[in-house]
């Protein structure tokens, strides 16, 4: 689909080809005692703001299936291109797809043109593709990053609305994460004051929120370049165990056994030269 | 998708807007508060643990309402579920547990709370209490008895048992190191107080990690023949 963009026009106007597809695969599956299976979702805490510097982003790292943790060290800011960061909450399948699908993007583009992509590129380029698909691509970003005209923070909804805005929040964990943000953010703050007003945004997401968790990452864009910090700092609960836990071998029970010999004979040699000049 | 075969029909072309009718709004009496509740029974003593997270949807109400009841000097229950009927269930028991003192003049013992507790989660089986009970406590001998019930009072007496959000989680991990399932070649060492306890400890830890729901702090109540002994350990708070 992104090579389709830069090779040939899409055909005009919606394409619902999967509705009807979409609506019987549902009927079969209600029917048939078998569940769709839930796709994973991020359930996070996702922060960005802009200072005097640059952007900075920060995200937990906890990503949950239901009410089970599927991953407790998820990345979550994902690469865009060398001055752009990209964090993704809501299903993890699509973020991570769409921000993949917008960085080979974005690479072709500077490979045809020989410049730098611009924030406002990229965050046209998601807002097309996910108004495209009317919500069903259920991706909330934040996308930050530095180019020649300055320092961007950009926020894309499922439904492709855009907000360019100093400071935000996404995730299950926003309304948190916003508190801290709302009562501290000041217009061109220094970098350290930006990196700690962040971690104390996911943190409060963390603590608050049920779906966000684990450990912080924090990713600091400036002119000079990225510094990817992951994580930023680690969650300060140490599980520690009062027993060892270890299974002696053969705690296991060995029903059967059964030794297939693979007989191997040489059919064909050949030695090609590798040119190690 | 659904929406939009009504809204475009067959043929692609928009369908005339029409009122479908009176639209029902549901309101449900339950809701789910979290938590998990773990009983173990010993040679001559009971554990009963649980967490102390109350929460709701994605977000938490309380860090610090244990589940553990504690209902007379042998017996301890642990209730999971839906808080509110948590709170009125507990309240029904202990104004019966005083009713059958003051006409029988003794305590009831934990054999005789769990049969009665069935008996008032059954009588509500068309409006059932959405609980998970465990109870915990010594039998008449002095040795450990644990019982879980079902939200509609079957209950049956058990040696271990988890219950609530991460039961799912703990129940396989117990059965492995106190029934020693699935293991072959290893010694069936009775488990003493000391390494229950060590266990339960760890066994929250766990449940911590990967479920949502369960964390904050960790009660443990022991009951032995002195009495109750009640601990607080901190678990996971994210």
């Amino acid at each position: 689909m992104a090579l389709s963009n830069v090779v040939e026009t899409p055909a005009s106007g919606f394409n619902f080809e999967n509705v009807s597809r979409n609506v019987a695969l549902e009927g079969l599956l209600e029917g048939g005692h078998t569940k769709a299976p839930k796709p994973m979702k991020t359930g996070t805490t996702i922060a960005g703001v802009v200072c005097k510097d640059g952007v900075v982003l920060g995200a937990d790292t906890r990503a949950t299936s239901g009410e089970v943790v599927a991953d407790k060290m998820c990345a979550k800011i994902h690469y865009i291109s060398p001055n752009m960061y990209c964090c993704g909450a809501g299903t993890a399948a699509d973020t991570e797809k769409t921000t993949d699908l917008l960085s080979s993007n974005l690479t072709i583009f500077s490979m045809n043109s020989g410049r730098n992509p611009r924030v406002v590129m990229a965050v046209n380029i998601l807002q097309d593709m996910l108004f495209r698909y009317r919500g069903q691509i259920g991706a909330s970003l934040i996308l930050g990053g530095v180019d020649c005209t300055g320092n961007h923070l950009y926020t894309v909804g499922p439904y492709g609305s855009i907000d360019k805005v100093p400071y935000l929040a996404m995730g299950s964990g926003d309304l948190a994460a916003l508190g801290i943000l709302e009562d501290r953010f000041k217009p061109n703050m220094e970098l350290e004051e930006a990196k700690e007003l962040v971690r104390d945004a996911i943190h409060s997401g963390i603590m608050s929120d049920l779906g966000s968790g684990n450990n912080i990452d924090i990713c600091v864009i400036t002119k000079q370049g990225v510094d990817y910090i992951r994580p930023y700092q680690e969650s300060e609960y140490k599980d520690k165990r009062q027993r060892r836990y270890k299974y002696r071998p053969g705690t296991t029970s060995i029903l059967t056994e059964k030794i297939v010999p693979l007989e191997l004979e040489v059919v064909q040699e050949t030695v090609q030269r590798m040119d190690t000049a | 998708a659904k929406m939009f075969t009504q809204v475009y029909g067959d043929n692609g072309k928009m369908k005339e807007y029409h009122y479908t009718g009176p639209v029902e709004h549901r309101f449900s009496p339950y809701s789910f508060n979290g938590g998990t509740v773990l009983a173990v029974a010993g040679e001559d003593f009971a554990i009963v643990a649980s967490d102390t997270r109350l929460s709701e949807g994605y977000s938490i109400h309380s860090r610090d309402s244990p589940k553990c009841y504690k209902l007379t000097n042998t017996t301890v229950i642990g209730c999971s579920g839906f808080h509110g009927d948590c709170l009125t269930l507990t309240k029904i028991i202990d104004a019966r547990l005083k009713m059958y003192k003051h006409s029988n003049n003794k305590s009831m013992t934990s054999g005789a709370i769990a049969a009665m507790l069935s008996t008032i989660l059954y009588g509500r089986r068309f409006f059932p209490y959405y609980v998970y009970n465990i109870i915990g406590g010594l039998d008449e001998e002095g040795k450990g008895a644990v019982y879980s019930f079902d939200p509609v009072g079957s209950y049956q007496r058990d040696t271990y048992k988890a219950g609530g959000s991460a039961s799912a989680m703990l129940q396989p991990l117990l059965d492995n190191q106190i029934g020693f399932k699935n293991m072959e070649g290893v010694q069936h060492l009775p488990l003493n107080q000391e390494k229950a306890v060590q266990l339960v400890k760890d066994v929250f830890i766990s449940a911590a990690e990967r479920d949502v729901y369960t964390g904050d702090a960790l009660r443990i109540c022991i009951v032995t023949k002195e009495g109750i002994k009640e601990e607080t350990v901190p678990l996971r708070k994210d």
